[in-house]
């Protein structure tokens, strides 16, 4: 039987990882449920106004969307690491750092394109106007994938770590912060009405960057975690 | 240059001395523990070294 | 030349060596601070614009320097101990961070004193300014993975992984002011055709860039002998040479 190349083992693991992911859909609705809380934690702590909270909107769905993405960091290498799936992974024919890319598209899919599509939504509490809407989730659906593309570097410097996870939001929030910047920048710029391919295409550029880049790093980063 | 000239740094006395002196403290903080790191290092072994000797030689 | 590099990845030797190196270091490090600290004082003239406040330049443009080269000769290691599996590489790199960090710190803290007066404010939130803050977090986040992992191996390894994936900060940081509009002043020194300052303005503060690199180097050497005393205290000589004391 010949080695399955690369586009037949990206498929399979993830259909794999989708399955699993669906399987434990409780598991992955925290993020989701996380964004949502966060969200609305400001206009308690603030002001419910309409004119402050339309000002700081932006901001807030960008800071929720990255705090979302940084605790759903925890699913994406843990059970694969604990049942040993993650080393099988490093010793297949198949390169690691595909791989690991793969998985961190599959776990895009189930906790970062939900919050994309759940976005709109908080933005309206935040009295956000039609025209910022389009501009935001673009900004979102650019930068959800980075984050997780980023995020998969931390998790994977982190992986089997017993005090793992706070380190990783430490890791993974100061290399984040470029796109939150830029990612806020263009739905502000959308809700005055101004272009906003300027701050999009920064976004596409440093996502590119991170698509190519960061499964390497990560792939270096689970070898060593699993020594 | 007076030395009242000097201390006064034309006005902006606060701010120029309070960054000169955070600048010499941390530098010599630097310098301090990074030497404290060493000798309390060597003290550490040199206790070890001598309870392994009294105890019989360690595998 | 080969000889010479593996010589140095020896670590009884590298330990010799820095001990010999540290006080030369550290005394012309003393000398060029104090000098150009009175070099820019009390010398240098006064600014146009800024009056005296401007001398507070030459604390703040050398440790803003110095934070991005640590962290570019503290990645470097960290490379180097990942391609050519040198120990003491990793243990150089282990040392660079704490004296980065406190470095950045000083950076932040006496940008933001001289932004005050001549800014009207203590911090703002552009491009240069924050990239250097992100720079701090990087450092912490480097010492912070390093004390999380137990395993020294392990721990060299998935630091120096993070330390690499940092470095695409200090070019943001570098030519931030070039790249965007920003509160902070743009080149002053780095420009084509040469530094846009006068002589006695300029020579103090080269004094204490090269003062403040003399300092790093003197105490980074400090650190890295602890390193070593650490990763080889089951060797021979390092009981030799405790005991022999």
């Amino acid at each position: 039987m010949q080695t399955p190349g690369l586009l037949d083992s990206a498929l399979a693991l993830l259909a794999r990882d989708l399955k699993l992911g669906y399987r434990r859909l409780g598991e992955l609705a925290n993020p989701l449920v996380f964004f949502l809380v966060v969200a609305t934690l400001f206009p308690l702590a603030t002001s419910p106004e309409k004119e402050l909270l339309m000002e700081i909107g932006p901001g807030i769905v960008w800071v929720a969307a990255l705090l979302s993405s940084v605790l759903a960091l925890d699913t994406l290498y843990r059970s694969d690491m604990d049942d040993g799936t993650l080393e099988q992974m490093a010793l297949s024919p198949q390169p690691l750092a595909w791989l690991l890319l793969i998985k961190t598209i599959a776990h895009w899919l189930v906790s970062g394109l939900p919050l994309v599509i759940l976005a709109p939504l908080v933005a309206k509490a935040f009295f956000l106007p039609a025209e910022a809407m389009w501009g935001m989730v673009a900004s979102l659906a650019l930068g959800t994938p980075t984050l997780s593309l980023i995020g998969s570097i931390g998790a994977a410097l982190t992986a089997g770590l017993r005090r793992g996870g706070a380190l990783v939001a430490m890791l993974v929030l100061p290399l984040s912060m470029p796109i939150l910047i830029f990612g806020a920048r263009a739905t502000d710029l959308a809700m005055d009405g101004m272009d906003i391919t300027g701050p999009l295409n920064l976004l596409a550029a440093i996502m590119f960057l991170a698509l190519s880049l960061g499964p390497i790093a990560a792939a270096a980063a689970i070898r060593v975690s699993l020594d | 240059m007076t030395f009242m000239e000097f201390l006064n740094m034309g006005g902006y006395a606060a701010y120029v001395w309070s960054s000169v002196g955070l600048t010499v403290a941390v530098l010599i903080i630097n310098v301090i523990t990074a030497r404290r790191a060493v000798s309390q290092e060597l003290a550490r072994l040199r206790g070890r070294y001598t309870n392994e000797a009294n105890t019989g030689a360690s595998q | 030349m080969w000889t010479w590099f593996h010589k140095l990845s020896s670590p009884p030797h590298f330990y010799r060596l820095s001990a010999s190196l540290i006080p030369w270091f550290g005394w012309l490090a003393a000398a060029l601070i104090i000098s150009s600290l009175y070099g820019g004082l009390v010398l240098a003239p006064a600014d146009y614009q800024q009056g005296d406040g401007f001398r507070i330049i030459y604390v703040h443009v050398p440790s803003a320097m110095l934070s991005l080269f640590i962290y570019m000769f503290m990645a470097t290691a960290a490379a180097i101990g990942m391609i050519w599996r040198m120990k003491l590489a990793h243990a150089v790199a282990v040392a660079c961070a704490p004296i980065g960090a406190s470095i950045t710190f000083l950076a932040l803290a006496t940008g933001s004193i001289w932004g005050k007066p001549m800014w009207g404010t203590w911090w703002a939130w552009d491009a240069r300014l924050t990239s250097e803050l992100i720079l701090l977090f990087l450092y912490l986040g480097y010492m912070g993975l390093r004390s999380a992992i137990d395993d020294t191996n392990r721990a060299d390894r998935a630091s120096a992984i993070l330390a690499l994936v940092g470095v695409v900060n200090v070019p943001i940081v570098h030519y931030s002011v070039t790249w965007w509009n920003s509160l902070h002043q743009g080149s002053t020194l780095m420009k084509k055709g040469g530094p846009a300052l006068p002589p006695d303005m300029a020579l103090p503060l080269f004094g204490m860039i090269i003062g403040f690199m003399c300092f790093f180097g003197a105490v980074a050497l400090t650190r890295v002998k602890r390193e070593v005393l650490v990763r080889e205290q089951n060797s021979k000589w390092v009981k030799d040479m405790v005991t022999s004391k």
